[in-house]
């Protein structure tokens, strides 16, 4: 038996052990869960191990120290010592008397994300989505781009006006409100239409691992 | 014996709404495994946005280097695995350069897991193709840690990101790359992404920032997420899902499995609409019956 089999084995006996919750909670479940949960946290302690702090903080201050023992010079890789203090101030959550400083580490954390997405943000999902919006209601001898512009007008301004809660949603306000949920709501639907799919495309996947990996019912 | 009458007054309405979960778990089951032992290749139109991410890669001459960034893991292989092997099909049929890259630790190992399906596809079945070669036709560079902030930093210089490839080879000493230094010298970007960081990232940083060409493949929860992109040109096209990878092979006239796997995909829909109609219906029904003995 070679490894590939024994694999395509383990993975099958743990995707019926899943799907056994679908009758009811067993222990057959119970141990495929417990199993899934524990490799996972072992395989990304080991990913995060290898993949970031080895190349990024030990190899660069490995090179760093090497380059001050053999020629002397402080180069730019001491500026990892940087993140590996903010790094220790992380795990000192551990220690409880000195547990405040980890947030030392989160403000640099939510401070630098925040900087750096803002303007992103800001021109990506905010100023160019507006512009997107403002487009000519007639586009002449083309019928079908004027009345997908008109939809994408109305949609966004019946949409925002739902969302404007200062005035009454009575009369002719109201009535903009209420088309605009019948845009958000087609919206909802169409997402929960995607979520559907997707979700079918998974148990697909895992029936065909079943039925052509595995039982080699399916060539 | 109360208990026993109750139960045999029970109409079919009634029956159909307090069905046990687990009869529709068999049908949604059914549904999916029974037409797979079919080949059914379901007739589809190809969508705009689908048709653009084709004509993307289709109007590039031989030799144009594509980007593709992996950014998903196997949870997601069903909807995007179908896809990357579309793209490599496409590309390696144009002749095109291709560097493969990862901003989730998972996505060059399904780079090379949809290669080897690829390469051997083409020893198999299509002789007069030649089978790419490492470092000159195609090449690694692998995962590097720094979500958004490695597309930013790719946009100046790609060796501040990628000092090396996967292999540990340093990027200067692989023919592929000589010449490349940045965006500037990319083609066209293909993105596969299941998450963050992924397309939005790349559109944000890749798109927005230095003015990349990006095309990209998503899971059916990210694509109406995408979509308004497409709208506003800071994407060329999008496959959206299952459908859209089946879509993209029926472009490139290579049904494979994303096609075959659609058949299930509507199968399943179909009973799923069921269900709600008839659920539906015995709600209603029902709710009028009570109506009118309440009236009584």
């Amino acid at each position: 038996m070679s490894g590939d089999i024994i694999g395509i084995w383990i993975g099958a006996i743990l995707t019926l052990g899943i799907f056994s919750f679908l009758y009811k909670d067993n222990p057959f479940y119970k141990f495929s869960e417990a199993l899934f949960v524990g490799i996972s946290a072992g395989y990304w302690f080991v990913v995060t191990f290898w993949q970031y702090f080895v190349p990024k903080f030990w190899d660069n201050l490995s090179l760093s120290f090497h380059e001050l023992v053999a020629n002397g010079r402080i180069d730019y890789h001491w500026i990892y010592l940087v993140g590996g203090f903010f790094g220790v101030l992380m795990l000192l959550r551990l220690v409880p008397k000195i547990g405040w400083l980890s947030r030392w580490s989160l403000a640099f954390i939510v401070g630098t994300t925040a900087g750096l997405q803002f303007t992103r943000y800001l021109e990506s999902n905010g100023i160019r989505q507006v512009v997107g919006t403002i487009k000519p209601l007639v586009v002449g001898g083309n019928l079908g781009t004027s009345i997908g512009n008109i939809i994408i007008v109305v949609g966004t301004f019946t949409g925002l006006i739902y969302f404007f809660f200062s005035k009454e949603h009575k009369g002719a306000f109201g009535g903009a409100a209420r088309v605009g949920v019948w845009f958000l709501m087609i919206n909802f639907g169409a997402m929960f239409g995607y979520t559907v799919m997707s979700r079918m495309s998974l148990l697909i996947g895992r029936m065909d691992y079943l039925f052509s990996d595995w039982l080699k019912l399916i060539k | 014996m109360d208990e026993m009458a109750n139960r045999e007054k029970k109409t079919l309405w009634e029956n159909l709404l307090s069905i046990d979960r687990r009869i529709i778990f068999i049908f949604i089951a059914l549904a999916i495994a029974l037409p797979l032992f079919f080949k059914t290749s379901l007739k589809m139109p190809v969508s705009p946005v689908v048709q653009e991410v084709y004509n993307a890669i289709e109007s590039l001459p031989a030799g144009s280097k594509v980007l593709i960034s992996f950014d998903f893991d196997p949870g997601s292989m069903p909807e995007l695995q179908p896809m990357a092997e579309s793209f490599f099909r496409h590309c390696f049929r144009k002749n095109l350069k291709v560097i493969i890259m990862g901003l989730w630790p998972q996505g060059p190992i399904q780079a090379n897991i949809a290669l080897d399906k690829i390469f051997r596809e083409l020893k198999e079945e299509e002789k007069a193709v030649k089978v790419p070669r490492y470092g000159i036709d195609y090449v690694n560079l692998g995962f590097t840690a720094g979500n958004e902030v490695v597309i930013d930093r790719m946009g100046h210089d790609f060796q501040e990101s990628y000092p090396a490839d996967a292999k540990g080879t340093p990027l200067s000493k692989i023919p592929l790359m000589q010449g490349v230094k940045n965006y500037d010298n990319i083609d066209l970007i293909l993105n596969l992404s299941a998450g963050y960081p992924g397309t939005q990232e790349w559109v944000q940083y890749g798109v927005d920032v230095f003015h990349v060409k990006l095309a990209a493949g998503n899971t059916a929860v990210q694509a109406p997420s995408m979509y308004p992109y497409v709208q506003t040109g800071q994407l060329t096209g999008v496959l959206g899902g299952m459908k859209g990878g089946a879509e993209y092979e029926l472009a490139l006239k290579r049904p494979a499995k994303a096609v075959s796997y659609m058949f299930s995909q509507a199968i399943a829909h179909v009973v799923i609409c069921l269900f709600i109609i008839i659920g539906n219906i015995a709600f209603f029904t029902l709710r009028k019956k009570k109506t009118l003995k309440l009236e009584k």
